[in-house]
């Protein structure tokens, strides 16, 4: 039942809306925003693509999903062929259909999007995972036969995820070591249920363990193992422990109660259940007016997780402008139909607080943008005069990480970057043989994506230097 | 799974735990600490490792029961599980052989500070041990503190037991003494009597070692939440404690950051 449209129908069809719970509703529960698109909605969406000789779109995605080809089959109606397509090049898509910024990533490169809006990619992405994970049509590529090889991956995250199914595919046994108590990393720990439901990480991990990819949780590499005791007992290592410790925004106040790290809120609440599940013994405080310094992923699910426990009024502080925001845009999008405030440029000065230590308001400063730094971007400089305070209880801090010194503390081998983070080449392969790592303890804070790609480049570099010790 | 192998009080509401965790065993140095999360849904929390056996992959924990999640991890008998443990964690101690050392604890810091001064002693150090708590019946681990140590001073608020009054009063006689003037001084428990303690030894300038007990929830430096002030700056007591040198802790910021959730259940007790 091919859908034979002329190019100038697939261009009348407008880019369809994701349906989401409404708003105010929202602002109050858990659920996942997105509801999701139907099998109609899907494939009408799907016949806006052009399948383009060129493909531009695959260009933009950083690891290569074959997207005019599981967009094709989705509109032909052939979800099983969609499936395969989209899985070949991406393991965990209903992740990455959820939580890639496609806007500056496929979406970006697509040609519709030169005259109008692009094909929802990650929408159909989502859509195209989600019916294959309730059908688990896990692609059966045919196992090649046990290498005999072991390989250890430090860390639970989508890069040691990854890498560890691709290496169960290519026939090495594969352990995984997580240090906290529950696996998938920021996945389960920082990004909160609304955006990602943690039964697709559930999902995703126990297709992994089916697979043969073992994991161990409460296992910290750097302490209760070390790296050169992996190394003598694996074949390869990969580290995948993600970034780390959190920045500090280096401001009176910072250690007044009621201010927090944004790690440390999502991490009660997400990986905990602060706040969410009655059961849970994690306290956590839960402000009436809050406001949330930084314009990235974690400022953005850090509000809206206040609003949904109770925050009345919950607001950006953001030095930048909206358009500098690294946040994803649907996301922005979304936390101001949330009834989000965006305090746009203006910088934090101080937390102010009672005499019994808890937090009243933000001193504030605004600022307007100067001229381009190194990075290109404009940079904000204080406008005289322009110092007030913000009424809140709670304050967050979601300006980052950097490098977590755990693991690599305890390997002086080991080459670190002066950042901290550690130094790799485009395989992976790190200073020590046998050592690979990728994800963010490489990259500094970067995407799920990049994570996932790194995983895929470090299982066939593995592969090939497994193969090669023979 | 973690077994509990053995499970007996001390004190009032302070119990001895024996788990089985092999791994923890075999890499723990005195000094380091475990998450504990007892069962889905509960908390995890820091505990001091206060002893460990390599050979019988066994960690010993002294646990101050008061708060709901320490009341669940002591409730688990023997023959029981705790459901997650991971560490061993922070630092481990400073040894060195510094000559004659002063090993102080009040409440159940004395559980904390235990571990440090079997090390110290190990190290050949001469080890003076004041433990304080309010009665006799609040003094934990007398004995196998004197197993190492050349002498053990007691004092108890109440006078039931040792001299009556605070551990500060027998740590300035030591000082007061050239003949016992410690060359280190090693304190854990309640923040006022590390303060204390800080502020003693400061003038003389003796070295002086607190362990921070700052609310953790990870434990592995993701979260900030453990952050500590140490000379000005920044530090998180769980990746770069949780020992600190006393005289550079703001203690004001420790002791109100640890009231954060006493509304919760019940107050803290090493604060
Ligand atoms: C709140 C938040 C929201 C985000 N939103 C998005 C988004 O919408 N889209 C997007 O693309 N990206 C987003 N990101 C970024 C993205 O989550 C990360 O880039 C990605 O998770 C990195 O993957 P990773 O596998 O390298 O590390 P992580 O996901 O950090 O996983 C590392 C794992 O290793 C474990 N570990 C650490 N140390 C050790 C050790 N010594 N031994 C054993 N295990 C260890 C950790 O506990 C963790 O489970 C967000 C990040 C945050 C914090
Ligand atoms: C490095 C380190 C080592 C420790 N070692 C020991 C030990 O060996 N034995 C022992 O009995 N206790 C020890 N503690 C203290 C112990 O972790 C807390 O008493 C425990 O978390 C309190 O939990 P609760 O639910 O029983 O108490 P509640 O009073 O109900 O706690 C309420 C909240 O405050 C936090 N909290 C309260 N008091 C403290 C505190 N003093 N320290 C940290 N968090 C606190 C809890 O995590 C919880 O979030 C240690 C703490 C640290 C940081
Ligand atoms: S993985 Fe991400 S970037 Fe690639 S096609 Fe899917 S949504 Fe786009
Ligand atoms: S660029 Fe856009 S229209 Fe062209 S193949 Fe890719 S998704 Fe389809
Ligand atoms: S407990 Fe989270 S950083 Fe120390």
């Amino acid at each position: 039942m091919t859908t034979s449209l002329s190019n100038k129908e697939r261009l009348e069809i407008p880019r369809g809306k994701m349906p989401a719970q409404d708003p105010e509703k929202r602002s109050r529960n858990f659920r996942e925003v997105n509801l999701g698109l139907d099998l109609h909605a899907a494939r009408l969406e799907a016949q806006r693509c052009l399948d383009c000789r060129t493909r531009p779109c695959v260009d933009g995605c950083p690891v290569g999903v074959a997207i005019p080809e599981f967009i094709t089959a989705l509109a032909d109606g052939n979800l099983p062929t969609a499936a395969k397509a989209l899985q070949q090049h991406n393991a965990l898509p209903a992740i990455c259909g959820r939580v890639c910024p496609q806007e500056s990533q496929c979406e970006a490169r697509c040609v519709r999007a030169v005259k109008g809006k692009p094909v929802a990619i990650g929408h159909l992405e989502r859509f195209v995972a989600d019916w294959a994970l309730q059908r688990d049509v896990s692609d059966n590529a045919p196992r090649v036969p046990e290498s005999g090889k072991k390989v250890a991956v430090a860390g639970c995250g989508p890069a040691g995820l990854t890498v560890a199914g691709e290496l169960v595919r290519l026939g090495h046994e594969v352990t995984i070591f997580e240090a906290l108590h529950d696996t998938g990393g920021v996945l389960r720990y920082g990004i909160p249920e609304f955006r990602l439901p943690k039964r697709i990480i559930d999902i995703e991990v126990a297709r992994l363990t089916r697979q043969g990819v073992q994991i161990e949780c409460n296992v910290i590499i750097g302490k209760t193992l070390s790296l050169e005791q992996l190394r003598r007992d694996y074949d390869a290592v990969y580290i995948a422990n993600g970034a780390g410790l959190p920045m500090m925004l280096g401001i009176p106040g910072e250690n007044l109660k009621g201010v927090y790290a944004a790690n440390e809120y999502l991490t009660r609440v997400n990986l905990m259940g602060a706040g969410q599940n009655i059961e849970a013994t994690t306290p956590i405080i839960k402000g009436k007016k809050v406001a949330v310094i930084g314009g990235g992923n974690t400022a953005m699910d850090c509000v809206r997780t206040a609003r949904r426990l109770g925050a009345d009024k919950a607001l950006i502080v953001y030095r930048r402008g909206e358009t500098e925001m690294p946040a994803r845009i649907e996301e922005v999008h979304h936390a101001k139909e949330e009834g989000i405030e965006f305090v746009l440029l203006t910088s934090p000065l101080a937390v102010l607080g009672d005499e019994k230590g808890w937090v009243t308001a933000l001193r504030c400063q605004k600022m307007e943008l100067g001229d381009a730094d190194e990075s290109g971007r404009r940079r904000p400089m204080p406008v005289e005069g322009g110092e007030y305070d913000l009424e809140v209880d709670v304050v967050f801090n979601a300006l980052g990480t950097r490098a977590n010194p755990l693991l690599t503390a305890t390997a002086p081998d080991l080459k670190l970057n002066r950042w901290g983070n550690i130094e790799s080449d485009e395989n992976g392969a790190t200073s020590l043989p046998g050592v690979f790592a990728g994800g963010d303890i490489v990259r500094g804070g970067a995407t799920v994506i990049l994570a996932k790609g790194d995983g895929k480049q470090g299982a066939a570099a593995i592969d090939s230097y497994l193969r090669q010790k023979e | 799974m973690f077994p509990v192998l053995h499970n007996e009080p001390l004190a009032p509401q302070l119990h001895r735990m024996v788990i089985r965790a092999p791994r923890i065993a075999a890499a723990r140095k005195a000094g380091q600490f475990v998450m504990v999360r007892a069962d889905q849904g509960e908390e995890r929390i820091p505990l001091t490792i206060g002893d460990a056996d390599a050979e019988q992959g066994t960690i010993t924990l002294y646990i101050q029961a008061n708060g709901s999640s320490t009341r669940r991890i002591v409730a688990t008998p023997a023959g029981g599980t705790l459901r997650d443990i991971a560490g061993p964690l922070g630092m481990a101690t400073e040894i060195e052989n510094w000559g004659r050392v002063a090993c102080v604890g009040g409440g159940v810091g004395t559980a904390v500070l235990y571990p440090m001064a079997k090390a110290l002693a190990a190290a050949g150090n001469n080890i003076t041990t004041v433990i304080g708590g309010r009665s006799d019946q609040y003094i934990i681990l007398a004995e196998e503190l004197a197993d190492f140590s050349d002498q053990v001073k007691i004092t108890t608020e109440d006078g039931s037991l040792g001299r009556q009054g605070f551990v500060t009063a027998e740590l300035e006689s030591l000082i007061a003494d050239p003949g016992t003037t410690p060359q280190a001084v090693f304190a854990v428990g309640p923040v006022p009597m590390m303060r204390a303690v800080a502020e003693q030894t400061r003038p003389h300038g003796i070295k002086t070692v607190v362990s921070l007990n700052p609310i953790m929830i990870d434990g592995t430096g993701m979260c900030g939440g453990c952050r500590v002030e140490v000379n000005g700056e920044p530090l998180f007591a769980c990746v770069d404690g949780p020992e600190f040198d006393g005289h550079a802790v703001n203690f004001s910021v420790l002791a109100d950051r640890l009231t954060m959730y006493e509304r919760h259940d019940g107050p803290c007790r090493l604060a």
